[in-house]
């Protein structure tokens, strides 16, 4: 398999998962701002989420796959990209010739998946306990309460919106980059830069001002 | 001017090198980086001391011999400039300047800061050339027509002089500024979308088998190349390679 030996082909797997995922944050965000605006939609919609057949199988594994190749990907990449250079410079003046983010893209990456896996035992873990451990009875009422439950904790809530910081110095490097990976460099890439940063900052600044909001109102 | 020299210094391609201090004077701004060593070697040669092995040739910034990673940078502080025509003024007086062999696995140290690039030659033998019979048939250049634009664009490519710099600035030591050049300077032209197909997957598939590292989009190529090879190469490059990935199963080929 190419995909598996040849350089541009991890690379552009990387951008295509990495795009993928970049999709699910905007709509993951949108979900979340509901419990803001109101806790009754935020309900219906987490209660479809988690036991609609197309979402918990389908599209669910997708997600799953997604995230577990992008993420294998990018430390199987990087521990190549280190054996490129085994003996390193004395002096190596990075920030000369390109941007922090772009250089720590593995430091951020497994910031975000260290968030991931409190993130996951959060919500996730929980969920499938009561609904496959536990086999609870169907509760139309519950996520929002839960929700409210783990943002009543200034250090989960703090460490929030650290990891949504990291998540926006990833994806400004990352987002514009997955352009130029799939050999999208043309008239347009000024536009596309411009469009992918504003994302970077925008959504990162969604889920910090959610977590906030559900901190502060109790 | 002054100087304070943190050079590496390296036996042959087995043994462990290490950095040496030497310091100089009577330099000039008007003297070229290498003229600088020049001087530095005639006085070890008259103190009976191993002179400091560097790549120089052509010394006007076209051969593409010269390396030299000065003060963590690929051929010094200035943009656009080969190590050659890196001019003294550049620094000041008291300064002190690290030179480093270019880094990385598929660029061995011989000895001192000369490297082996050859790796670059091996690249292009996979495929960067075109196939063309030049025994008396040879064709006029311009009966083959070629929009204004693409003869721009091939011909800046093909400036491209091999010197490295891109992989030693590159935090993953990536060739993909140069393989991308090379491949560009032919997939814009008539003669060479012939062989398009099989260059890209060749010359990728050997850089890849050198231990080149993988491109992450960092544009530290791109601003240290001295003949600015832009980044569209590698977006061209990435382009022909996916079309070919795909073309070629469905290829009558039998290779």
């Amino acid at each position: 398999m190419a995909i598996l030996t040849s350089s541009i082909a991890r690379k552009v797997a990387m951008a295509l998962s990495g795009l993928f995922l970049v999709f699910f944050l905007l709509q993951h965000m949108v979900v979340n701002l509901t419990a803001v605006i109101n806790p009754e939609t935020y309900n219906s919609l987490s209660h479809f989420m988690g036991n609609d057949g197309f979402v918990q199988f389908l599209l669910q594994p997708i997600l799953m796959f997604g995230f577990i190749f992008h993420i294998v990907m990018g430390i199987v990449l990087e521990i190549r990209n280190n054996n490129a250079r085994k003996i390193k410079y004395n002096t190596y003046k990075g920030n000369r010739n390109s941007s922090w983010m772009s250089r720590n893209m593995i430091v951020t990456g497994i910031m975000i998946l260290l968030f991931l896996g409190l993130h996951l035992y959060d919500f996730w873990f929980p969920e499938i306990n009561y609904k496959y451990i536990e086999t609870n009875p169907l509760d139309l009422e519950r996520y929002y309460p839960h929700l409210l439950d783990k943002f009543a904790d200034p250090v989960r809530t703090g460490i929030y919106c650290l990891a949504f910081i990291f998540l926006m110095l990833h994806l400004w490097h990352g987002f514009s980059s997955a352009f130029q990976s799939l050999g999208w460099n043309n008239k347009y890439s000024r536009a596309i830069r411009g469009f992918t940063r504003f994302y970077a900052v925008a959504v990162p600044f969604g889920f910090i001002f959610i977590a906030l909001y559900l901190y502060l109102i109790q | 001017m002054k100087l304070t020299l943190k050079i590496w210094r390296q036996k042959n391609k087995d043994s462990k090198g290490e950095f040496k201090v030497y310091p100089i004077d009577g330099i000039e701004g008007d003297m070229s980086f290498l003229e600088m060593l020049d001087i530095l070697n005639e006085q070890l040669i008259n103190n009976n001391e191993e002179p400091v092995h560097f790549d120089h040739d052509c010394r006007e910034g076209i051969c593409g011999t010269c390396s030299l990673q000065i003060n963590g940078q690929p051929h010094g502080p200035d943009r656009l400039t080969t190590t050659c025509h890196l001019h003294m003024r550049s620094f000041s007086d008291g300064d002190t300047i690290v030179i480093e062999p270019f880094r990385a696995t598929a660029f061995p140290v011989i000895r001192d800061l000369v490297v082996d690039r050859s790796s670059f030659e091996r690249i292009q033998q996979a495929g960067g050339y075109v196939s063309v019979n030049t025994s008396g048939n040879t064709i006029d250049a311009n009966a083959i027509p070629v929009n204004k634009h693409d003869a721009d664009e091939s011909f800046n490519s093909a400036a491209c002089i091999g010197c490295g710099a891109c992989v030693a600035a590159c935090k993953n030591a990536s060739a993909m500024l140069f393989t991308s050049a090379k491949i560009s300077q032919y997939s814009l032209l008539p003669q060479g979308k012939i062989e398009a197909t099989e260059r890209v997957l060749n010359m990728v598939r050997q850089m890849d088998e050198e231990g080149f590292g993988n491109c992450t989009n960092t544009g530290a190529c791109e601003i240290e190349c001295p003949k600015g090879i832009t980044l569209v190469n590698i977006a061209r490059m990435n382009r022909e390679y996916t079309a070919a990935s795909l073309k070629k199963p469905l290829s009558n080929s039998w290779s």
